[in-house]
């Protein structure tokens, strides 16, 4: 056996194989819902079978991870990155491969003709690549979903924590949600660094929107508290509700030396007053 | 041996570390400084560690010292221009540096320097 079977089998009856995944894939996918024009979808599978040609043609192995594969699993790594973008679900995209295995199998069994042994070695070894391409491609599908989420995570942190000025020389931090480590850390971090480039005087750190206070809670709010002291700021936190005073007591957090209002409008006009502002009103 | 400079003005002596601090600057800078206090008479002291861009426990404690120091001496000491990320650290080491005195720049610093001195005169009491 000179070429590995697949090769041959695709050069010969490429168009055949190629007209029959489109019926297959049409029928597994339905295209109506505009994701994908049937264009495209051909391109694709066109692309898909000059470079698997060339790569079974010179490996006939089904270790995809060979550098014969490269083109290959580029290739692939690009259409799931798209399918990825485009919504589709991780079993939509792998029946882009998995459905290529019946017109494939059909032309190998065509090309195999009585020889039972050897269709069914051919098949196998084809079942093996195949399947290997199919678990790449879900592969790499799930690392561009899970790049999507650490990026949406990301920006929810960054969108989460403003930093807003209120007046000459105060700042506001309204801050929304519950807070735990590392949220804190990047509110404390935007805040100080605020404080830098604003040089302002006073923060003032308003947790209406912040449902529960536990120890840890207060632990945080008291450190960013302390590192607006060192920096040479005041902090002012204001937004503490009726009940989380009674659990601030409750819990036995010490919060001596910090200033605490019950709404941001006492917050302010201690900060003004403090600046030396006044409102007339 | 290099040693940070104390700049006196007035009744103020001005110390701004522009160096990596070291335990044995540290150290040096402490002895400086309280013999510089007592020499020129001072009343103030700030300190600009607005350089300064990394601190260990020894340094965040010897900056606490220096503050205490000056207290006895009978200088306020005000620290100025800390960095967010130095500030986040100390934080972290524990080290809240309770009574230091802190501004965010020089210009502040000598602002709040002159009013706790003039606290001082018209109470004729420490404030």
């Amino acid at each position: 056996m000179a070429e590995g079977m697949i090769s041959n089998v695709l050069k010969k009856s490429g168009k055949e194989v190629q007209a029959a995944w489109a019926r297959d894939l049409a029928a597994a996918l339905p295209t109506g819902k505009g994701r994908i024009s049937a264009i495209e979808l051909e391109q694709q599978t066109g692309e898909f079978l000059k470079l698997l040609t060339t790569a079974a043609e010179h490996n006939k192995g089904a270790d995809i991870a060979a550098s014969d594969f490269k083109p290959l699993r580029e290739f692939l790594e690009g259409v799931s990155r798209s399918r990825a973008v485009q919504r589709f679900t991780s079993a939509e995209t792998a029946t882009f491969i998995f459905s290529f295995k019946r017109p494939l199998f059909e032309q190998l069994k065509l090309a195999a003709g009585k020889d039972a042994e050897k269709l069914a070695d051919e098949t196998w070894q084809a079942t093996v690549l195949l399947d290997s391409l199919g678990l790449h491609t879900v592969q790499t599908f799930q690392k561009a979903r899970e790049e999507v989420i650490n990026r949406q995570q990301r920006e929810m942190l960054e969108l989460s924590t403003p930093v807003v000025k209120l007046w000459e020389g105060i700042l506001a931090l309204p801050m929304i949600g519950t807070l735990d480590s590392s949220r804190t850390q990047v509110v404390m971090e935007s805040l100080l660094q605020k404080v830098v480039d604003t040089g302002a005087q006073i923060a003032i750190l308003d947790i209406t929107g912040v449902p529960t206070v536990d120890t840890l809670v207060a632990q945080h709010l008291l450190k960013t508290v302390t590192a607006l002291r060192l920096m040479g700021a005041e902090c002012i936190i204001s937004g503490v509700r009726p009940q989380i005073a009674q659990t601030i007591v409750h819990l036995g957090v010490d919060l001596q030396g910090v200033t605490t209002k019950a709404n941001l409008a006492d917050a302010l006009a201690l900060a003004l007053k403090r600046t030396g502002s006044t409102l007339k009103s | 041996m290099d040693r940070i400079p104390i700049l006196r003005m007035g009744e103020f002596l001005l110390v701004t570390i522009q160096v990596d601090m070291h335990d044995q600057l540290a150290l040096r800078l402490q002895d400086d400084l309280s013999n510089a206090i007592q020499k020129h008479a001072a009343r103030g002291v700030l300190i600009d560690i607005s350089t300064l861009e990394m601190v260990d426990s020894f340094i965040g404690r010897m900056v606490a010292d220096i503050s205490g120091m000056g207290r006895i001496l009978g200088a306020e000491t005000v620290l100025v221009g800390m960095q967010p990320a130095v500030a986040i650290t100390l934080v972290e080491l524990g080290l809240a540096l309770p009574g230091v005195s802190t501004a965010l720049n020089v210009e502040r610093g000598m602002a709040l320097l002159r009013r706790k001195i003039d606290g001082v005169d018209a109470d004729g009491a420490i404030v």
